[in-house]
Order: structure tokens, then C-alpha cells, then sequence
């Protein structure tokens, strides 16, 4: 009898990563995107403090259509991690482990992301419409 | 005799070291986060296309840079726990954790930095 080629589990070719797996690392993901997202949120800070031309450069590439795709991903990143981080902070003070809530609170933290996100960029073409101020 | 106390002594030997200390600052920064970036999407959102002079306008208001000063605080500071913490879980090396330690370290003062002068720039030269 072979052992050699026994698949290992979780073989991840074959393994569907149950959603509790994929919200946790799902945190850790968006933790580390909004970091280098921190990059832009300066280089805006830093332009608006140099001066006109700065800040046209820093506005032209914000706005520019790969701008755009990347402050939406940071958008949905953030309210992403901010709801699954109140949903660890519940953990923290104990709530929330039966297997119910957990999945419970998992699918509430998508549904709230994806909302969030699509109030904000409403919220912000709405801006843009009404004016440019 | 010593001068350290035996309390003195032995604090932060054991296997956490500091960390508990960690865990507090990444859930207080986390928590006061909650609100600051709340407040900072939708300030941000309703500043969709602004011009130079009315983002100027924006951030040297003093609500507004006080804010921002605290944003900006906080994420660096959570930002900087986060990473060391996902840095340790994944690279066993010491002398590369320790590099990529002090890199991470590094970057988040002199980013915070170069943030919270750009604010106060704005906020005291108008
Ligand atoms: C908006 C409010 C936020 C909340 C409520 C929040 C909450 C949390 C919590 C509770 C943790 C610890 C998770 C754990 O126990 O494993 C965490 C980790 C982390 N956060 Fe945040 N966070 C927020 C914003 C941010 C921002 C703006 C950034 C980046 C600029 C960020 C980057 C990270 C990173 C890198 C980690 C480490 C991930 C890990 O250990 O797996 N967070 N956050």
C-alpha cells in the first residue's frame, strides 16, 4: 500500500475554504492593502501642502480611470475590514463564537461592506455633479 | 542587593514579551478608528472633484485638521502593529523579521510624519 500520493488535508485543490476562512484571512488581506493605500492618502496630504501644480499632478492620477479602480478596491478594502473588525472586537469582549452567529455576523459584514462602499461612491459622483466646489 | 526591583526584574521575560501592550493599542487603535475613518469617507466623498483652494479650505479648517491629525495617528500606529504582527506570523528568519521589523517601523514614522506636517502646514499657513 502506497502512502506516497495521498492527498493532504486540506488539499486545496479539492478543498472548498468554508467562509469563516475566507472572511479571517479576508482581514488580513485588506489590512495589508490599506497600508500600502496609506502611500496615496500622503501623497495627496504632501501635494496639497507643496502647492497648486502638486496637487493637479495628484489629482489627475486619483481621478484617472486606474485611480478610480484602485480607490474603489481601497473603498470596499476598508469598509471591509472596518465592519470585520467590529466583528472582532466583539469576539475580543466575548460575543458572538456560537457557529450561528459567527456566520451570521460574517455574511452581515459582506452585505454592510458592499453597502458602504456603494453609498460612499454614490455619495461622491453625487459631489461631483452638484457643482465642483 | 539590586537596584531593580524582583518585579522590575522579570517583567516583559516572559514568552509574550511586551505584547499585551500590543493586543491594547491595536484594539484602541481599531476602536477609535471605527469613527475617525467613517468621518473621513464620507468628508472625502463629499470632496469628489474639489479644486486646490477648496481642499486648502478643507483641511486648514481647525475641526478638520484636528481630525485628521488623530486619523492620521491612529492609522499609522494600527497600520505599523498590524503588519509587525502578519511579519512574525509569516518570516522565520530573525535577522530578515528583524529587518523587515525595522523597515516597517521606519516607514510609518516618516509617512505619519510627512502627513501630520503637510496638515499642520495647511492648518497654520492657510
Ligand atoms: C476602520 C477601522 C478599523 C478597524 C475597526 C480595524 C480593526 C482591526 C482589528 C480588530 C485587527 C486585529 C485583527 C486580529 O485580531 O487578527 C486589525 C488588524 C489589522 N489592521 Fe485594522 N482596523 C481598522 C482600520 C485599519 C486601517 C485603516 C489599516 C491600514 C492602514 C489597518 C491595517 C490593519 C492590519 C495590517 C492588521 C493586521 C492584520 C492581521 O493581523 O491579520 N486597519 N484591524
Amino acid at each position: 500500500m502506497t502512502t506516497q500520493n495521498r492527498p493532504l488535508s486540506p488539499h486545496l485543490q479539492v478543498y472548498r475554504l468554508p467562509l469563516l476562512a475566507l472572511l479571517s484571512i479576508g482581514h488580513r488581506l485588506t489590512g495589508l492593502a490599506l497600508t500600502f493605500g496609506t502611500f496615496l492618502l500622503v501623497w495627496w496630504l504632501v501635494a496639497a501642502a507643496t502647492g497648486p501644480e502638486a496637487y493637479a499632478t495628484a489629482q489627475a492620477a486619483i481621478s484617472s480611470v486606474i485611480g478610480r479602480l484602485l480607490l474603489f478596491g481601497w473603498t470596499l478594502a476598508l469598509f471591509y475590514h472596518l465592519c470585520n473588525g467590529i466583528r472582532h472586537l466583539f469576539w475580543d469582549i466575548g460575543y458572538g463564537y456560537e457557529l450561528k452567529a459567527a456566520y451570521a455576523s460574517g455574511w452581515a459584514v459582506l452585505a454592510a461592506a458592499v453597502a458602504l462602499t456603494l453609498l460612499a461612491w454614490v455619495w461622491g459622483y453625487a459631489a461631483l455633479a452638484g457643482g465642483a466646489t | 542587593m539590586s537596584l531593580r526591583s524582583p518585579l522590575g526584574r522579570v517583567r516583559g521575560l516572559g514568552s509574550a514579551k511586551e505584547g499585551v501592550g500590543h493586543w491594547w493599542a491595536q484594539r484602541l487603535t481599531a476602536l477609535s478608528l471605527v469613527p475617525l475613518t467613517l468621518w473621513f469617507c464620507a468628508s472625502v466623498a463629499g470632496l469628489a472633484g474639489a479644486d486646490y483652494a477648496s481642499f486648502r479650505a478643507w483641511v486648514g479648517a481647525p475641526v478638520n485638521a484636528g481630525l485628521l491629525i488623530l486619523l492620521i495617528v491612529a492609522v499609522f500606529y494600527h497600520a505599523m502593529l498590524g503588519v509587525q504582527v502578519v511579519a512574525e506570523d509569516y518570516i522565520h528568519g530573525e535577522g530578515r523579521k528583524l529587518a523587515v521589523l525595522l523597515i516597517t517601523k521606519a516607514l510609518a514614522i516618516v509617512l505619519g510624519l510627512a502627513a501630520l506636517l503637510s496638515v499642520l502646514t495647511i492648518l497654520f499657513r492657510g
